[in-house]
């Protein structure tokens, strides 16, 4: 980053059909909105400049979210209201611009400022399991260990899910979960859920969750008293 | 919100869902209650494929402007959704609602290439509208086709209510007035049929019949309805620059073919090569004002937020005011980190110079498409492009630090000698000869990198060539083997590379495209076997096409391979592409002869076309 360039993270959500486009082209959706918002977005230099752009944490393609994050790098500052009116005047239905904030020049990166997500899981409408999943759940939560097999595209290994769950519980019916979401231990909502149907002796169908990252966090805290915030409480207003 | 067609279940589990959700930045979305024509356009290919058609877009931002229409998009299923839909009976629908097409008023379908034809059936058959026009009633939309294809309609002609004859800007807003008006009075289809049929450009194939003599070819074509034209001129939008043109082109998610702001500069070419339908089609040449381009692409840009902007027009090097236009583009779009692509420009200085300006020579290649090796050929084929500007062209290149050459020739053209074939080798190697003369070693990046594909020659109604007999494949495939042969017996072989395009889909290519009104049995034939998406090779099936000529008892050698008398009815006589067939066999001729016929810019040649009153014909720079 040059000296010059103020560092901006936006926040966004991406709720309805906007759920079935994958990541690299809700990039590509974002480079070209900049454009069309007039967003005077900083560039590298060299013979084929693109904006000074990078995402927090891929969304998987199906998954709702009302905590995503980018950051952007400006040539000059532009006040936080006026950046996200000019911002959603460009969107289409289905993602949101929330909020627009000046980072710190000590900020680290978005992707690994991400420690931890919050998910809520719901069932789609004739998903539901068999089991009564709001009694179930406390049992599941309070086990010392969940032991899961995580498939990797080389190899299978088993792994205690245990230690990166940080929160588990029924909030209004639904399942409320806050996961580790850093490079080291990144978490899938779906894989919780499936060890919690397997502990219920069922396996879920693949489409049965309707899933929703609720926002995603960094830690302000220590990495032994860790202390979770939203991404975009460590900005400022412009 | 916008409800979906689609289950989620079904968009999880199939290849790119963005195909079917629309919702795209400035896809135009409209209260039903306020439109009383509701107006399907069709690409029929992946959406991919037909996103990046710009008439599409052009067709669609202006139906869109029409009071109390909603023109929305629909596009082929791609072949996991189409089982899908086929095994669960979702019916086609539209972008934009979401809606089945069935309940449209129009089902309009733009006919790029003859390998959609079967696409066109799939699009028909999911929306659950009958195959053939005669058997539609009240309740199925009109289904109207336009495009390059419909220049010959002939072949697909028992599947359309319509065909619209020439360029779309004219005649669709007399179109839904008529509509409207027959329809709110309480008339049927027929009487909607009958009156648009007199409409200019308009052709409805069920109001024509086709008699044939005992050899196959046609005795007589008429209207069986009194009041309709014998023949219909096609249609055509003379001021370019007052007229309809998208400052807002919808922007897909997902990566398509063009993903970029495409300014088309001027329509027709003033060349004249005699195997280009294009070039006769679409004369004469008009510009658009340079004024007005540099005023759209700004703001498409702006509306868009593309990267990149691309011009478009069959030759963009014999547009008058270019060296103004990319200065403007080059600055703004400098200033604005957007990137500028040139196609379809003539390889000299001039070019070299805008092209080293907009791109990075060490990664970008050149293209020359010489169409033939010798010049003897070329003379044939009236391609103005001599082994001195070729060579020239390269020299210039190379020393501007390009080592990448594209060449494009055609096999089986008219006259074509093995000599003939033999040169497109040697023209190869010359170039690459000019490299290695030109370039010192130590400046070397490698070999230079020739790439020289050849296409098998296919003859195209309208131009000179529609007389010309196609070459059958193995024709084809011995002429490949023999390029193949000389190219490795150059002295540069290892610098350059050959393809060819597959045999199998070009002959077939060549009977839908000189196809008569027969043709159609065999295309329905061929989908009910599970034919579609013919255009892509790993889904064409050449056994089951030719299976299916031999149940519908029609031979392949009557469209391709048989010569064709001078004074033959062809099945697209009746239509008027604005140049006369007069023109055509003096052309026809002249290839025979080996003459040169100047282009537009140079001498009028009396083609017809200047009978629209505009264009080239009347602004040559004297
Ligand atoms: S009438 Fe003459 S100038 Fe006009 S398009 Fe034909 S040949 Fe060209």
């Amino acid at each position: 980053m040059t000296n010059e360039h103020t560092k901006v993270r936006i926040k966004f959500s991406k709720y309805g059909s906007m759920i079935f486009i994958g990541h690299l082209d809700i990039m590509r959706y974002f480079q070209k909105a900049m454009r069309r918002a007039d967003i005077d977005i900083a560039y590298t230099t060299g013979f084929n400049p693109h904006q000074i752009m990078s995402f927090a944490a891929p969304l998987g393609v199906g998954l709702y979210s009302n905590g995503e994050y980018l950051d952007i790098e400006m040539n000059e500052p532009m006040n936080s209201k006026l950046m996200i009116t000019r911002l959603n005047s460009v969107m289409v239905e289905g993602i949101d611009i929330l909020s627009v904030k000046k980072l710190p020049k000590t900020a680290g990166n978005a992707m690994a400022s991400v420690a931890a997500a919050a998910y809520t899981v719901a069932f789609r409408e004739g998903y539901e399991p068999d089991f009564d999943y709001k009694e179930k759940l406390s049992d599941f939560a309070s086990k010392d260990r969940i032991m899961v097999t995580k498939k990797t595209k080389k190899s299978e290994k088993e792994m205690d899910l245990k230690p990166f769950i940080y929160e588990l519980s029924i909030v209004n019916d639904k399942i409320h979960m806050l996961v580790d979401a850093s490079s080291s231990g990144n978490i899938k909502p779906s894989l919780v859920m499936e060890a919690f149907y397997k502990e219920n002796g069922e396996v879920p169908s693949e489409f049965a969750f309707i899933i929703t990252r609720e926002d995603t966090y960094t830690n302000i805290g220590t990495d032994e008293k860790s202390e979770f915030v939203p991404l975009d409480a460590v900005g400022s207003e412009m | 919100m916008r409800k979906l067609a689609l289950r989620d279940e079904i968009l999880l589990k199939i290849d790119k869902p963005a195909r079917y959700i629309g919702g795209e930045v400035n896809s135009v979305m409209k209260e039903k209650e306020q439109v009383d024509i509701r107006f399907a356009m069709c690409f029929p290919d992946v959406y991919e494929i037909g996103m990046s058609h710009l008439g599409i877009q052009i067709l669609y931002d202006m139906l869109n402007q029409f009071e109390g229409v909603w023109c929305e998009r629909v596009y082929s299923p791609w072949v996991d959704l189409d089982e899908i839909m086929r095994k669960e009976n979702i019916p086609l629908f539209a972008l934009e609602s979401q809606e089945p097409i069935k309940n449209f008023d129009f089902l309009g379908m733009t006919l790029q290439y003859e390998m959609c034809y079967t696409n066109i059936l799939q699009i028909l058959d999911l929306s659950g509208i009958p195959f053939f026009a005669k058997d539609r009633g009240e309740d199925d939309p009109i289904v109207i086709g336009g495009g390059p294809c419909t220049y010959n309609p002939e072949p697909i002609a028992d599947f359309f209510d319509l065909f619209y004859i020439g360029e779309g800007e004219t005649q669709y807003e007399p179109m839904m007035r008529l509509y409207r008006k027959i329809r709110d009075k309480g008339g049927s289809r027929k009487e909607f049929l009958e009156e648009a049929a007199k409409l200019p450009g308009i052709y409805c194939p069920l109001f024509y019949q086709v008699t044939y003599k005992e050899d196959g070819t046609i005795a007589e074509f008429k209207p069986v309805k009194e009041g309709l034209p014998t023949t219909i001129l096609k249609e055509i939008q003379m001021d370019l620059s007052d007229t309809y043109y998208p400052k807002k082109p919808v922007v897909p998610f997902i990566k398509v073919t063009q993903d970029r702001v495409v300014l088309e500069i001027q329509r027709g070419c003033i060349r004249g090569c005699r195997f280009c339908q294009a070039g006769q089609l679409y004369r004469p040449v008009r510009e658009r004002n340079v004024d007005m381009l540099k005023e759209y692409a700004s703001e498409m840009l702006k509306n868009t937020g593309h990267e990149e902007i691309s011009l478009s027009s069959l030759s963009s090097s014999d547009y008058s005011k270019l060296p103004e236009l990319i200065d403007f583009l080059i600055d703004e779009c400098n200033r604005k980190k957007i990137n500028i692509s040139l196609p379809s420009l003539r390889i000299d200085a001039f070019s070299l110079d805008v092209m080293s300006k907009v791109q990075d020579v060490r990664k970008s290649s050149l293209t020359f498409a010489p169409e033939a090796g010798s010049q003897r050929m070329r003379n044939v084929i009236n391609k103005g492009l001599t082994e001195e500007v070729i060579l020239k062209g390269a020299k210039e290149a190379f020393e501007g630090g390009w080592s990448r050459v594209k060449l494009y020739f055609m096999l089986g053209l008219p006259t074509e000698t093995d000599e003939d074939i033999e040169e497109i080798a040697v023209l190869s190697d010359k170039i690459a000869r000019v490299y290695y003369e030109t370039v010192p070693k130590e400046q070397r990046n490698g070999k230079v990198q020739i790439v020289t594909s050849t296409s098998f020659f296919i003859p195209k109604p309208f131009t000179p060539f529609q007389w010309a007999k196609m070459g059958s494949k193995e024709d084809f495939l011995d002429k490949a083997r023999k390029v193949k042969q000389a190219v490795v017996s150059q002295l540069n072989q290892k610098s350059i590379k050959y393809n060819w395009h597959e045999a199998d889909v070009s002959v077939l290519e060549g009977v839908f495209a000189r196809g008569d009104r027969k043709i159609s049995q065999v295309i329905l034939k061929a989908y009910e076997k599970g034919c579609i998406f013919d255009a892509w090779s790993e889904f064409f099936k050449n056994d089951v096409w030719l299976s299916s000529f031999l149940e519908c008892s029609l031979d392949i050698d009557f469209y391709t391979t048989r010569e064709r008398s001078l004074d033959e009815v062809f099945p697209w006589d009746f239509i008027d592409c604005g140049v006369t067939k007069e023109f055509l066999k003096k052309e026809w001729q002249n290839a025979m002869a080996e003459t040169v016929t100047l282009n537009c810019k140079e001498k009028c040649n009396g083609c017809g076309a200047a009978r629209f009153g505009g264009g080239i014909c009347f602004n040559r720079e004297k």
